[in-house]
C-alpha cells in the first residue's frame, strides 16, 4: 500500500487532511522507475484553489501522456500544517508518490495572481530548494514558472531557473528532450539552462542583466551570455482541435471551488476592453469545433460523475456555435440530471431563455458588467456596452421574473471624474426604477435588490493603460466612499446594496503588476518576516509589507502612481505577447480623447496577432457593425 | 427497487470525512452508470442513504448504503464506459457489484451487494450496533496492568458516566450500551456497542472513560479503531432461514441477547449468505 508523507497523528491534526493524501479519482500513479522525468507541478495555493484551476489539469495529462514522464501535484500548505511542517523539518511532498519535491528533475509553478509571490517562496522553502536560482546546485529540481503573471515575471524571476511564456501546450516535449540530454550528457547546470534558454518561449532571468537611468527606469536590457535571444515570445496553440484536453480530470474528494467539468469553448477574446490583460495576452481568439467539445462534455462527465458542467471562456456569447452547443448540452444534461452552469454570457433575449432552461429563475440572480458608470467612462475603457442594452436587458430579465440583479464596476480608471463615479449610482437607480416600471405591484414578491460591487482598477502590462497612473489607497477609499454616498442620495436607494473591495491589497497588487526586479528582495524579506497567503484577507500584513519595502529602500509609488511616458522602456517590453507596443500605444491615445475601437470580428485593428495565422485573424469579418455594437449586456 | 451496499474503508481514505465519502458515492454511481432513482423538485439528487457515519480516521469493513434503482432506462444516448453498468445485462447483485467496485479507488472496496425485501427499514434507521477492533499506535504507553483493569472495569454492574449530547449533558449507564467488549490475545480489544440514532457510543468514549476511571491521561491519537460490522436488531421478527443459520454458526458476527422483556438479536445489516 501507498505509504503517506505525513504520520496519522500529523494528518489528524490537520484542518482538512484529505489535501494532502492525494489519491482522488483519475489520479495518475506510474512507477518512478520506469520513468526518466519526475516533474512536480505545483498551484501555489491551497488544494481547493489550486484544484479548481483547469491549466493545471491541462498540464498534468499533457505530461503523464509522456511515458517517460511522471507528472504529479503540489498545492501549498495550509498555515497550520505549514507550521508542523517547519517544526518536526518534515519537507514538502506531492501528492501522488507522496515523494518529497526536492528528489524531482522539475518544479513547475504556476503563477496566476500577484498575491501568491510569497507562497511561491513558500513551496521552495519547505522543499529544502534554495530560494534563488543562482543559489542552487546540480542536484536541484530545475524550477519553472508559467501562467498569466509571468508576462512580467521581473519582479520574481531571481526565483526561477527557467520562465515559460505563454501556452504550455507547445514546447515541454522539447525542453523536457532537452533535459534529458543534459542529464546523459553530464552537462553543467548553467550549459542546460543557456541551451534551454535557444527554445521559443523559455526565458531564463539569470543570462539577463538590467541596467536603470537615474530617475529609476530602466535604461537597457543586457543580455549577459552571446546569442541568446533578446526578446521571447509567446507560445501559442494554432489549432484547439488538435492539441492536449484533459478527459480525465482529477476528481477530488473534498469540496473544492470549481466542483464542476470545465468546458474550455475557447482562448482569447474579441472585445479588446482597454483594462483587460486576459484580452491582450490570448489573442487571437481561436474557438474549440461544436463537434469536439460535445464529445469532451460527455467523456468528461462520464469519466469524473460530476454533476455539474460550466462553459470556460473570457466572453461565452462571442463563441459562434454556442446555440448549436448549449442545445446539445441542455438535452443530454437533462435526461442524466446533471446542472449546467453559464459564467460570461451576455444578458439578451437568447441568453436568458437559455437561463431560464437550466436554473431556478427565483433563487438565481443575474449579473451585468458595465464596468464604468458613465458612457463617456465605457467608451474610455472601450467596453463596448451601452446603458440602452443595459436596461433592455434588465427588462428582459425582470419580465422573465428575475428580481436580482449584480453589477460589476471599477473605480479608479484612468481620466475618472466625479460625474462618472456618481454615474454608478444613477445607473443602479435606472435598473431599480425599471423593475417596479416593468413588474406590476400584484405580480412582485418584494423589492427588487440590486447589489453594486466596486473593484480597484490596476493597470496591468500588456494592456493599453499599462501607460496610466494608479490611485493611491486613499483616493480608492474616497472614491468608494461618494460610490456609497451618491447610492444612499439615489430614490431608490433601499433596493441597491454597494460592496467594495480592499484598498491596501490592491495597492500591493498594483506594484507588482508593474514591478522590475528591484521587488525580488522586498518579496524575500516580506516573507522572511511572515508573509504568506497574501491572497487571503485573514492573512495579508500591510503593516508587514510596508517596512519591508522600507527596509530594502524600495519607493512603492514609484510602480504605481507614476504616469508613464510613451517612450519608457517597461520591464517586460522584452516579452513579445503578439501584440505591438505601437497598437497598445495607440489605443492609450484613443482612450484619452474617448475613442472607442470595434472588436476582432468587426474589423481588425492591426495589434500584431494577425502573424499567428490563426483563430479570428483568419476568419471572414462578416459581422456588421452596427448589429455588433448592439450586442451589450453581460451575465457572469 | 432497494439495494444495500456493503464497503470498506482503508488506508488514506480513512481521511475522508463522512459527507465527502456520500459525495463520492454520488460520483462514483454517475460514473459506474447504475440506474439510480432521483428525487423530485427542480434540484432532484439521488436517493441514497448511508447506515452510520464512520469518524475520520476510522477503518471500516462493514459500511453500509441503501441506494434505490430507476426503472430501467431507454437505450443509452451515449455510449457507456468499458466496465460500466450495461442496461443490457439486466440487474443483478453481482452486476451491481461489479460495475461500482470498477470506479472505485484504492481505500473504499464493495464487499457485497443485496437488493433488500419489500418494507425492509432503510440502513440508517435500522443501525442498532456496529462492532469494532481497536488498537494502540505503535509507541503507546500504557499503564501496565490495563488488560486486568479494562477486565474489571467492564465486569462492574453498572458504569454511570456523563455523555456530552447536542442539547447539553446526561447522565447515562455506559454498561448497558457495551454489549460486547473482549481482551484479545494480541492486546487489541473487541467491542459490540450501541450504534442506534439514539444511543451511539463511541469505542473511544469507552476506552476514555476507563482510562480516566484509572487515573490515566491517553495520549492524542493513540487509539487506532475498525469498524468490523453494523448490525441491525432483528427483534422477535421472523427471522429467514439463512439468517437463523447466521445466528446458529457465527456466533462472531451476530449477537443474541435478552434483555428484560425485549428481545435483542442484532445481525449483519446484510445477511451472509
Amino acid at each position: 500500500m501507498r505509504k503517506l508523507a505525513l504520520k496519522d497523528e500529523i494528518l489528524l491534526q490537520a484542518e482538512k487532511p484529505a489535501r494532502y493524501i492525494g489519491n482522488e479519482v483519475n489520479a495518475v500513479m506510474k512507477d518512478k522507475d520506469s520513468v526518466d522525468v519526475r516533474f512536480a507541478m505545483c498551484f501555489p495555493d491551497v488544494y481547493e484553489i489550486g484544484m479548481s484551476h483547469l491549466g493545471i489539469q491541462i498540464i498534468y495529462d499533457m505530461l503523464n501522456q509522456f511515458e517517460d514522464v511522471w507528472c504529479e501535484r503540489v498545492y501549498s500548505p495550509w498555515v497550520d500544517l505549514d507550521k508542523i511542517m517547519r517544526r518536526e523539518n518534515i519537507p514538502l511532498f506531492a501528492l501522488e508518490s507522496q515523494d518529497p519535491v526536492k528528489d524531482f528533475d522539475f518544479l513547475g509553478i504556476t503563477i496566476q495572481y500577484e498575491m501568491c509571490y510569497t507562497n511561491i517562496l513558500q513551496i521552495l522553502d519547505l522543499s529544502g530548494i534554495p530560494l534563488l536560482s543562482a543559489d542552487r546546485k546540480e542536484n536541484d529540481p530545475i524550477v519553472i514558472g508559467g501562467g498569466p503573471c509571468t508576462y512580467n515575471p521581473e519582479p520574481f524571476c531571481d526565483f526561477f531557473d527557467l520562465i515559460y511564456i505563454g501556452e504550455a501546450e507547445t514546447r515541454y516535449r522539447e525542453l523536457l528532450d532537452l533535459y534529458k540530454e543534459y542529464k546523459a550528457k553530464g552537462w553543467k547546470r548553467r550549459d542546460f539552462l543557456k541551451k534551454a534558454a535557444f527554445l521559443p518561449g523559455i526565458y531564463v532571468p539569470s543570462l539577463y542583466d538590467v541596467a536603470y537611468n537615474e530617475d529609476g527606469t530602466i535604461k537597457e536590457r543586457i543580455c549577459l551570455e552571446e546569442g541568446i535571444p533578446e526578446t521571447v515570445e509567446k507560445e501559442l496553440v494554432k489549432d484547439l482541435n488538435n492539441t492536449y484536453y484533459p478527459l480525465k480530470p482529477v476528481v477530488p474528494f473534498i469540496q473544492i471551488t470549481q466542483d464542476r467539468v470545465v468546458l474550455e469553448i475557447q482562448r482569447g477574446c474579441i472585445r479588446g476592453c482597454r483594462f483587460c490583460q486576459a484580452g491582450q495576452l490570448y489573442r487571437p481568439v481561436r474557438e474549440r469545433s461544436p463537434q469536439l467539445l460535445k464529445h469532451y462534455a460527455m467523456e468528461m462527465l462520464g469519466n469524473t460523475g460530476h454533476e455539474e458542467i460550466s462553459l470556460s471562456s473570457l466572453s461565452s456569447s462571442d463563441y459562434t456555435d454556442l446555440p448549436e452547443l448549449l442545445s446539445f448540452l441542455i438535452e443530454s444534461c437533462a435526461e442524466r440530471r446533471i446542472n449546467i452552469s453559464l459564467p460570461s454570457l451576455r444578458i439578451d433575449a437568447f441568453s436568458l431563455d437559455v437561463m431560464n432552461k437550466v436554473q431556478d429563475v427565483k433563487k438565481s440572480s443575474l449579473t451585468f458588467a458595465p464596468e464604468a458608470g458613465s458612457q463617456r467612462m465605457r467608451n474610455i475603457i472601450n467596453k463596448g456596452l451601452t446603458e440602452e442594452v443595459i436596461l433592455e436587458g434588465a427588462r428582459l430579465a425582470f419580465e422573465g421574473g428575475w428580481t436580482r440583479v449584480k453589477l460589476y464596476f471599477m473605480l479608479g480608471l484612468p481620466m475618472e471624474t466625479e460625474e462618472d463615479i456618481q454615474g454608478i449610482a444613477h445607473l443602479c437607480n435606472k435598473i431599480a426604477a425599471l423593475y417596479y416600471e416593468t413588474v406590476p405591484k400584484e405580480k412582485r414578491t418584494g423589492r427588487v435588490q440590486i447589489v453594486a460591487s466596486t473593484s480597484f482598477f490596476i493597470p496591468k502590462p500588456f494592456t493599453p493603460f499599462q501607460w496610466a497612473s494608479q490611485n493611491t489607497k486613499e483616493q480608492f477609499l474616497e472614491k468608494a466612499y461618494l460610490t456609497r454616498t451618491s447610492i444612499a442620495g439615489e430614490l431608490n436607494q433601499k433596493s441597491i446594496k454597494y460592496n467594495w473591495h480592499e484598498a491596501d491589497a490592491s495597492v500591493l497588487e498594483g506594484i507588482f503588476a508593474r514591478g522590475d526586479r528591484r521587488l525580488n528582495q522586498v518579496i524575500l524579506k516580506a516573507y522572511e518576516k511572515g508573509c504568506l497567503y497574501d491572497a487571503w484577507s485573514e492573512y495579508y500584513k500591510n503593516d508587514v509589507w510596508l517596512s519591508a519595502f522600507e527596509e530594502c529602500g524600495v519607493d512603492p509609488d514609484f510602480y504605481t502612481v507614476r504616469e508613464r511616458a510613451d517612450d519608457e522602456i517597461f520591464p517586460w517590453d522584452f516579452l513579445d505577447c503578439g501584440v505591438s507596443k505601437k497598437f497598445l500605444l495607440e489605443e492609450w491615445h484613443k482612450a484619452k480623447i474617448e475613442e472607442t475601437t470595434p472588436n476582432c470580428r468587426m474589423q481588425c485593428n492591426g495589434c500584431g496577432a494577425a502573424r499567428y495565422g490563426c483563430g479570428v485573424c483568419t476568419e471572414r469579418q462578416t459581422m456588421d457593425v452596427t448589429s455588433a455594437r448592439e450586442q451589450g449586456g453581460e451575465a457572469l | 427497487m432497494k439495494v444495500r451496499i456493503r464497503f470498506s474503508k482503508y488506508g488514506a481514505l480513512k481521511f475522508i470525512g463522512h459527507l465527502d465519502v456520500m459525495r463520492y458515492f454520488q460520483k462514483a454511481i454517475r460514473r459506474s452508470g447504475i440506474p439510480i432513482a432521483y428525487s423530485e423538485g427542480f434540484s432532484p439528487h439521488q436517493i441514497m442513504s448511508f447506515a452510520a457515519p464512520l469518524s475520520v480516521g476510522h477503518t471500516s469493513e462493514g459500511e453500509y448504503m441503501d441506494i434505490e434503482l430507476a426503472d430501467l432506462p431507454k437505450e443509452e444516448s451515449y455510449p457507456p464506459k468499458e466496465g460500466a453498468y450495461s442496461p443490457q445485462a439486466g440487474l443483478s447483485e453481482s452486476g451491481l457489484r461489479d460495475a461500482l467496485q470498477a470506479v472505485m479507488v484504492d481505500g473504499i472496496s464493495i464487499l457485497d451487494v443485496q437488493f433488500l425485501p419489500a418494507g425492509e427499514k432503510n440502513a440508517m434507521a435500522s443501525v442498532a450496533a456496529a462492532s469494532y477492533l481497536i488498537s494502540f499506535r505503535e509507541g503507546t504507553i500504557l499503564p501496565s496492568d490495563w488488560q486486568e483493569k479494562l477486565t474489571a472495569f467492564y465486569g462492574q454492574e453498572q458504569i454511570p458516566v456523563i455523555k456530552k449530547t447536542k442539547k447539553g449533558e446526561k447522565q447515562m449507564d455506559l454498561k448497558e450500551n457495551i454489549y460486547e467488549l473482549e481482551l484479545k490475545e494480541n492486546g487489541t480489544i473487541y467491542m459490540l456497542l450501541n450504534a442506534s440514532s439514539g444511543g451511539n457510543i463511541k469505542p473511544s468514549f469507552v476506552l476514555e472513560t476507563f482510562f480516566e476511571s484509572i487515573g490515566y491521561e491517553l495520549p492524542a491519537f493513540s487509539l487506532m479503531i475498525h469498524r468490523l460490522e453494523t448490525y441491525k436488531n432483528a427483534g422477535n421478527q421472523t427471522l429467514t432461514c439463512s439468517a437463523n443459520q447466521l445466528i446458529d454458526q457465527t456466533p462472531a458476527r451476530s449477537a443474541s441477547q435478552l434483555i428484560g422483556e425485549e428481545e435483542r438479536r442484532l445481525v449483519p445489516l446484510i445477511w451472509e449468505r
